[in-house]
């Protein structure tokens, strides 16, 4: 059966206006979504219900979550630098849509899907999400909010080097940096080809967007929110808005790069299905480590970091490239059966390290 | 034509924000206006083709380089009031409008050379070519690898306590 082939597809500014406005939409719903989805599949997990109240299934409440927020005062602080403070939601949020701009959505349809720089495009593009961080915690002329954007700071320069990695590793076996190539060249998803990679990139999504268990940054029990807590109503709702949005972004490209995006077996109407299944399958995996594991204190983040993460993703970018060389067929890419040697290749790997690695015995030598 | 319209309009952006972080205030905001700079030079890559510059620029400077200098901000003692002109105020705008001098006169000056040919729009493969092609740059790659290295461990050794 043919693809359908829509005509405004063909004219530029339609295309432009209708996949703008389209992934404005996504982003929103989506995230009212997974508010909705993570504070029910919480229920189970700590012997509760979740939100059962407003509407079926607790459905509505996002809705009244967000209803609430808004109609919060908005304070800015008397020392506040009022336009850096004004801005920087909208910087921290900014990011998250430009993202999707070259995430393929469905049959390699989205905005940019085919961006010969895809996947350097959404790490460059990441790294604005800081500069966000950074005017909120300098604009709320607050110490606590300061030191707490730069932990934040520090924290996801650290883990964005085994992101990086993991996802060089992604890069070598599809040789192609387009998201739309990536998803072609998968012709078994990366997930089983690579799980070292696949591993080192969740753990590493998982601090860089400061959920799960490296949430210390703004751990909710324990100190006051980090850098945005000099925000309310409107503008704590844009970091909000933003937090679930990256947690939403991490998910489309780990759904992009290791479970072949739109791809799956059924009739080709269903991709965007599919990538929606793949996207909500990898948003679990990000809520049961959140429920699962324990907080990390700062100390053992950073050498979690820099002594397990980043030597295993070295190994795995190495391991890839021999196999790339040496069992990669002409146009590159690797035959499926290395899942029989990466699979013993990565338990062995992590085991050994984990025998390996050890915390300073105590000794907190981190500052950050 | 409409490159032309979008090549002004970085440039102008460019050009205003580099005033913008001279005569800024509050160091903070200099660095933030340096950001948007930044921005408008990968802008500018884009409308000439080298889009794996363009997204390169802003990993390294926006991402990297702009986020350690806002991180020596952070750090220094009572920055919000900018950083006040010292004594030598008048000798570091005299060294640089001699400077500026000396780098607008050369480029005027020099026979750039031009070429027929159309960018292409696929670069990444041709800077990979350069790099690590056997006749490529692979022995200065190598050494650059080499210094950045020697740098960091340059750097741990300096904040090390003992």
């Amino acid at each position: 059966m043919a693809p359908i082939n829509f005509w405004v597809l063909d004219n530029f500014w339609a295309h432009l206006a209708l996949f703008g406005i389209a992934i404005i939409a996504f982003v929103l719903l989506m995230v009212m979504v997974f508010i909705w989805f993570e504070r029910r599949a919480f229920g189970p997990f700590q012997l509760r219900r979740g939100p059962n109240r407003a509407s079926p299934w607790g459905a509505l409440q996002p809705v009244a979550d967000a209803i609430k927020v808004l109609l919060k005062e908005d304070i800015v602080p008397a020392v506040a630098d009022k336009w850096v403070h004004f801005i920087a939601p909208i910087i921290g949020f900014l990011p998250v849509l430009l993202i999707f701009a070259v995430v393929p959505f469905h049959r390699g349809h989205g905005l940019l899907p085919d961006m010969n720089i895809g996947i350097l495009y959404v790490v460059a593009i990441s790294a604005l999400g800081v500069v966000g961080v950074f005017m909120a915690g300098w604009a709320s002329g607050n110490k606590y909010s300061l030191l707490g954007g730069m932990r934040v700071i520090a924290q996801m320069v650290s883990y964005e080097v085994p992101l990086v990695l993991s996802i060089i590793s992604v890069v070598l076996v599809a040789g192609t940096l387009s998201m739309n190539g990536i998803v072609a060249a998968q012709e078994v998803p990366y997930f089983l080809l690579m799980p070292l990679g696949f591993i080192i990139f969740l753990i590493a999504a998982m601090a860089e967007i400061n959920r799960g268990p490296f949430d210390l940054l703004e751990a909710d029990s324990e100190i006051v929110a980090g850098f945005h807590i000099e925000y309310s109503g409107m503008k704590f709702a844009m970091f909000y808005l933003a937090e679930y949005g990256h947690a939403l972004a991490m998910s489309a490209i780990a759904a992009t790069l290791f479970f072949g995006g739109w791809k799956g077996p059924g009739d080709v109407y269903l991709g965007i299905l599919w990538f929606l299944l793949k996207i909500f399958f990898i948003f679990f995996l990000l809520i049961w480590a959140r429920v699962t594991f324990p907080r990390l204190r700062v100390d053992h983040l950073m050498g979690f970091g820099w002594k397990f993460l980043f030597p295993l993703a070295l190994a795995n970018v190495f391991i890839m490239a021999a196999e790339v060389i040496f069992w990669g067929g002409a146009d590159g890419g690797v035959p499926w059966w290395v899942i029989f040697v990466n699979f013993p290749a990565a338990i062995a790997l992590i085991y050994l390290w984990s025998r390996l690695f050890k915390f300073g015995g105590g000794r907190v030598d981190v500052t950050a | 034509m409409s490159l032309d319209v979008a090549f002004w309009i970085l440039a102008a952006l460019c050009v205003g924000t580099a005033l913008a972080v001279i005569f800024a205030k509050d160091i903070f905001h200099a660095a933030l206006f340096l950001i948007v700079c930044f921005f408008g030079v990968a802008g500018i890559y884009v409308t000439l083709n080298a889009d794996f510059l363009a997204a390169v620029q802003v990993l390294v400077y926006i991402g990297a380089v702009s986020v350690l200098l806002i991180f020596g901000i952070m750090l220094t003692r009572d920055p919000s009031k900018g950083s006040p002109a010292g004594k030598l105020r008048l000798p570091a705008i005299v060294v640089a409008l001699a400077l500026m001098g000396v780098m607008i006169g050369s480029m005027i000056t020099f026979d750039w050379q031009t070429t027929a040919d159309t960018s292409k729009m696929v670069s990444t493969e041709e800077i990979a070519g350069l790099l690590f092609d056997e006749n490529g740059y692979v022995m200065t790659f190598e050494i650059a690898g080499l210094m950045l290295l020697a740098a960091i461990v340059g750097a741990i050794v300096l904040v090390r306590k003992e």
